[in-house]
């Protein structure tokens, strides 16, 4: 192809209509992303309803120091990644599991069963999840306090208990995306050369040997990639997860609160937009910053899987 | 060929594990459906169950009594379904399509500018200030809409799927003269049915199961989609107070855990109508996402 070295505006000129059909699309992440980095000033400005974002007084580190002060801080950033940590590493054991083990047994019609099952629960809003999770544990109606009750033992105040909710959070987040994420390496595994495993059978191999030296290894690229788009959203919460199930708890949010949910609440709640945007920001540079690192590190180790 | 001993436990772990799964995964909608269909003073005194012990359809009687807030709520999600996903799919694919595009100049730069933003962004408060005070969204059909309306991921994928499309195609419309919109909507379109059938999927479930902006933007209750109604069915009393005041049923009469659970059956309810039809789409086009993507 022979590289012309004229303008942008010639450009422009050839290609108008490429432009155009372009042109909605960079208008809407101009507004909707870019205007609004402008306002992460606020973080570091007093806001008043009369200044706006750009009117209001600066008032220097004041948010950050507030939102470091208030001790929520490190509540909600150590929740957040642990819960990240958790539903990653849960998550990849279930779904390679279950990938593995539709691949691997069953005939057409089971393993259609099986998958449609699995699949469903990536079909209902959390807002549904939400209400279902509290018909099993409420302490009075829930299902599971009947059937304690019907069989003898004494019911569990769960909402009263804040240690079980990490375990039923990423139970629930597991069970909702365990299908979908699971298809995702189940059609991997189904481009995987075919001649690999009959080989295999040949020399005798195992059908764990199968699966721990083909199918696993092969799998590598897809899980890496699918880990390091995990791992950039380490500080993000899936807000509608917290939300729903936890709500608005107070109770509970030593061990629920997460980023999403912090910021969500002081915005609406207690309208602290100084300190709000302030968490927001803190949260938006970590995600920043731990995209950059992994990226650099599967760089050196292999370019291959880099995002970019 | 005999069966060996190691393919008989992987099958039996491999069942077992499978089962559980896929009963865990449809147990929980089988509790909601027997509690809606117990009588609220059994629910009360015995909590929920899985088999109604008292089977009544008074929840359901009253959902249905007045149902002007559930049709409407139905109406908008509906609405905000439609608009939205033709809106949004069109965009991704016009977008996805220049950017695929080898011979585009600034595809690169365009590319970054739009992943960018999955990496960085200004977070919740800017973006809710300028919804709201900038853009006027407060109670307005169209924050239900925006928010949702493109996604980096699906335009990425989009490009992918366009670009592993025969270049000689786009070349062989230019040189019957067609213009770049002519070869995008009678040449791409029809080829590319089944990334947009599966793209236009998701940002349907998307717009469908979305709560998040009517929670933030909605307070007009003529405005609000079903999955807002229903959480603030189950998780505030002044939606209750709203139907027990337009179904004349006083609140203390009111079978209100039942009603909860019936709701949460009609909201389901359509999903699961489509989900046959649906599903294997989804599963075709997680295929084509991870092939390509």
């Amino acid at each position: 192809m022979v590289v012309r070295k004229d303008g942008v505006w010639q450009e422009l000129k050839r290609n108008k209509l490429l432009f155009l059909m372009l042109f909605p699309g960079v208008l809407y992440f101009f507004i909707f992303q870019y205007v609004p980095m402008s306002g992460i000033v606020l973080a570091f400005k007093n806001y008043t309803y009369s200044g706006g974002i750009f009117g209001s007084e600066w008032n220097g580190w004041a948010n950050f120091d507030f939102f470091f002060r208030s001790g929520k801080a490190w509540i909600i950033t150590r929740n957040t990644i642990l819960y990240n940590v958790a539903f990653m590493v849960t998550g990849l054991v279930l779904q390679l599991a279950t990938a593995i083990f539709i691949a691997e047994i069953g005939t057409r019609f089971v393993k259609k069963y099986i998958q449609s099952s699995l699949l469903f629960p990536f079909f209902i809003s959390w807002v549904v999840v939400g209400a279902f999770i509290y018909n099993l544990f409420s302490f009075e109606l829930g299902t599971i306090n009947y059937y304690m009750r019907a069989w003898g033992f004494e019911p569990i105040d769960f909402y009263g208990n804040t240690e079980v909710w990490s375990y039923i959070l990423v139970f629930f987040n597991n069970w909702k995306y365990v299908g979908y994420n699971s298809l995702i390496y189940l059609a991997a595994i189904m481009g995987i050369d075919k001649s690999l495993y009959e080989a295999a059978d040949i020399d005798g191999a195992s059908i764990w040997q199968r699966a721990r030296l083909i199918t696993l290894p092969l799998l590598t690229p897809t899980i890496m990639i699918l880990m390091l788009l995990a791992v950039g959203h380490l500080f993000r919460g899936n807000f509608e997860l917290f939300y729903n199930v936890i709500g608005t708890n107070g109770l509970l949010y030593d061990q629920t609160d997460v980023i999403d949910t912090y910021v969500f609440r002081s915005l609406i709640q207690s309208p602290d937009i100084g300190m709000s945007s302030a968490a927001g920001l803190y949260q938006a540079v970590l995600c920043l910053v731990v995209i950059l690192i992994t990226n650099y590190v599967i760089r050196k180790y292999n370019p291959d899987y880099a995002l970019f | 060929m005999p069966v060996s001993k190691d393919k008989l436990i992987f099958h039996v772990i491999g069942y077992t594990f499978l089962i559980v799964l896929s009963i865990l995964c449809l147990l929980p909608l089988l509790f909601i459906l027997g509690g809606s269909f117990s009588s609220e003073q059994s629910v009360i005194l015995k909590g929920f169950s899985l088999i109604p012990e008292d089977f009544s359809l008074e929840a359901y009687q009253l959902s249905f009594k007045n149902p002007k807030d559930l049709l409407n709520a139905y109406f908008i999600s509906t609405s905000v379904v439609l608009v939205g996903t033709t809106v949004g799919l069109m965009i991704t694919a016009m977008t996805g399509y220049v950017l695929s595009r080898r011979d585009f100049r600034y595809r690169n730069q365009f590319s970054f500018y739009i992943y960018f933003t999955s990496v960085f962004s200004g977070g919740l408060v800017p973006w809710y200030i300028m919804m709201v005070s900038y853009l006027d969204m407060k109670n307005n059909f169209l924050a239900l809409i925006l928010p949702a309306l493109l996604n980096v991921f699906y335009i990425i994928v989009m490009k992918s799927f366009m670009a592993g499309l025969p270049f000689e195609l786009i070349e062989s419309g230019k040189v019957d003269g067609a213009n770049e919109l002519r070869i995008f909507f009678k040449l791409i379109l029809p080829i590319s049915k089944p990334v947009l059938a599966t793209i236009g999927l998701f940002i349907a479930l998307g717009y469908w199961n979305d709560f998040f902006a009517a929670m933030l933007f909605i307070s007009d209750e003529s405005l609000m989609p079903l999955q807002y109604y229903l959480y603030r069915l189950v998780n505030s009393v002044d939606t209750l107070s709203r139907i027990a005041a337009m179904t004349g049923v006083p609140i203390p009469d009111m079978p209100k855990e039942t009603l909860k659970l019936a709701m949460t059956v009609l909201v389901v309810m359509p999903i699961i109508f489509v989900y046959p039809f649906v599903q294997r789409f989804i599963v075709g086009g997680i295929t084509v996402g991870a092939v390509k993507g």
